[in-house]
């Protein structure tokens, strides 16, 4: 990322908090949010205590959740379900009939992943995801979602200009090809089975698996014989 | 709600912005509160669909300032005061009132990989008939509650054909204000990209939306 997010943020911040303390020295206390702190990690850290203490919650199944999304639920599981319906057309064809059943085959389902939907991307119709409305997205295959994926330019673009986002993303699609894009407003999740590259047909199952990319299951690239540098 | 969270169309919000070997987290405490956020939720005070509209409710100024995780900290604190499982002095203090019971979480780490597992389910069993039929022309309603919805704003008052009935699920838009979960069919909408955005678009391309029976008319 060339100009950082953090300075966006921090410029962003500094001129909204500027506008808060405005808002507040002329308002009396409204219903909504307290003020957000300037330090959020000392809020979450005080917010823990409180409900560890008052037995609200287990830190050690705090550190359960987390260690589970850092490392064991990632793209790295769609990415098998992708490799696995590539080269086996039985299981494509239940994968695309019932996502949730297919891809449980895996043991992959459940939070974040309870209705899976697959969309098959083809030479003339290419599927996007997003979710205009907060950040939904099919956890149980690819993990927790990018920064990019939550952003306002993303939420706000992907419905109204999807070929000038998938540009940025360096995807430029012909005319002719139809593009779906599907808004996430449901609990339905989805995962877009991209194309097979072309060349790939010695490549074993597990090759393949390791070429299939999160940005390519999301819609926003193909998959290509050499992956691109710092995607997962 | 009319908020800044119904992103979509809108303009001017930047390039999409990627970052290379992204982590999961950028911070522990972002890691935390996601946690928080999932094992509160076994305490079954709230829903997924009030967890949306806590976010909703952060002032625009706010909601657009805030980072993904910052909006999490404030729904999760906002949900623990509204629903009676913290008061707001014991979030000023960080610590317990005197005299306040200790309860027994309800998740642990061993019951972890149980409750993931299980899901989040919310399609329900009930015998509710469609009201509309897969091919159907249908119109997102020309509404605007003020509360939640999964109805767009680009989608209302727009021609659309029902691609999919997923079956009956629960209602967000009262779900989320504890007013019952009225379930009710659950439909993919094709839209034409033309018809949400005029000739600017492709003429071939479309955006699917999920809505319920509440959101649309015959057309």
């Amino acid at each position: 990322m060339k100009t950082s997010r953090r300075d966006f943020i921090a410029n962003a911040g500094a001129a909204a908090a500027a506008r808060h303390d405005l808002a507040h020295a002329q308002e009396p206390e409204q219903e909504h949010h307290a003020v957000v702190p300037s330090d959020p990690a000392l809020r979450v850290k005080s917010l823990e205590s409180l409900l560890v203490e008052k037995g609200l919650v287990d830190p050690a199944a705090l550190d359960a959740l987390v260690d589970t999304y850092q490392h064991k639920i990632g793209p790295r599981n769609g990415a098998q379900v992708v490799a696995r319906a590539w080269v086996d057309p039985a299981f494509r064809k239940r994968l695309l009939a019932n996502g949730t059943a297919a891809i449980a085959e895996f043991g992959f389902g459940g939070w974040g992943g309870d209705y899976l939907v697959v969309l098959e991307n083809t030479p003339k119709i290419h599927n996007l995801i997003v979710c205009t409305l907060c950040s939904c997205y099919p956890w149980a295959v690819l993990g927790l979602p990018p920064v990019w994926y939550k952003s306002a330019a993303y939420r706000s673009r992907a419905v109204i200009d999807p070929r000038g986002v998938l540009r940025e993303f360096g995807l430029e699609l012909p005319e002719d090809v139809e593009i779906r894009v599907h808004d996430s407003t449901a609990e339905l999740r989805y995962l877009v089975l991209p194309e097979r590259p072309p060349g790939s047909e010695k490549l074993k199952e597990e090759e393949l698996a390791a070429l299939v990319t999160r940005d390519a299951m999301i819609g926003v690239a193909k998959v290509t014989l050499t992956k691109p540098e710092g995607r997962p | 709600m009319n908020g800044v969270h119904d992103m979509g169309g809108m303009q001017d919000m930047g390039p999409v912005q990627r970052e290379n070997d992204e982590p999961v987290f950028h911070a522990p405490w972002e890691g935390r509160v996601f946690a928080l956020a999932q094992a509160l939720l076994a305490w079954r005070k709230w829903n997924i669909d009030a967890m949306r509209y806590e976010q909703e409710i952060i002032p625009p100024a706010e909601y657009l300032r805030m980072s993904y995780y910052e909006r999490w900290l404030a729904y999760v604190t906002g949900l623990l005061v509204k629903r009676d499982l913290v008061t707001r002095a014991e979030i000023e203090s960080g610590r317990p009132e005197a005299g306040s019971p200790k309860a027994t979480p309800p998740v642990t780490a061993e019951t972890v990989p149980q409750m993931l597992a299980q899901g989040k389910s919310v399609d329900r069993d009930v015998p509710v008939a469609a009201r509309f039929k897969m091919g159907q022309r249908v119109r997102g309603r020309n509404i605007h509650p003020t509360g939640h919805t999964r109805l767009p704003r680009y989608a209302r008052g727009k021609l659309g054909t029902v691609e999919r009935d997923h079956g009956v699920f629960v209602f967000p838009d009262t779900n989320a204000h504890f007013l019952g979960e009225k379930p009710q069919h659950l439909y993919s909408v094709r839209f034409s990209a033309r018809e949400l955005w005029g000739q600017q678009a492709a003429s071939g391309d479309a955006v699917y939306v999920n809505l319920w029976d509440d959101h649309l008319e015959p057309a």
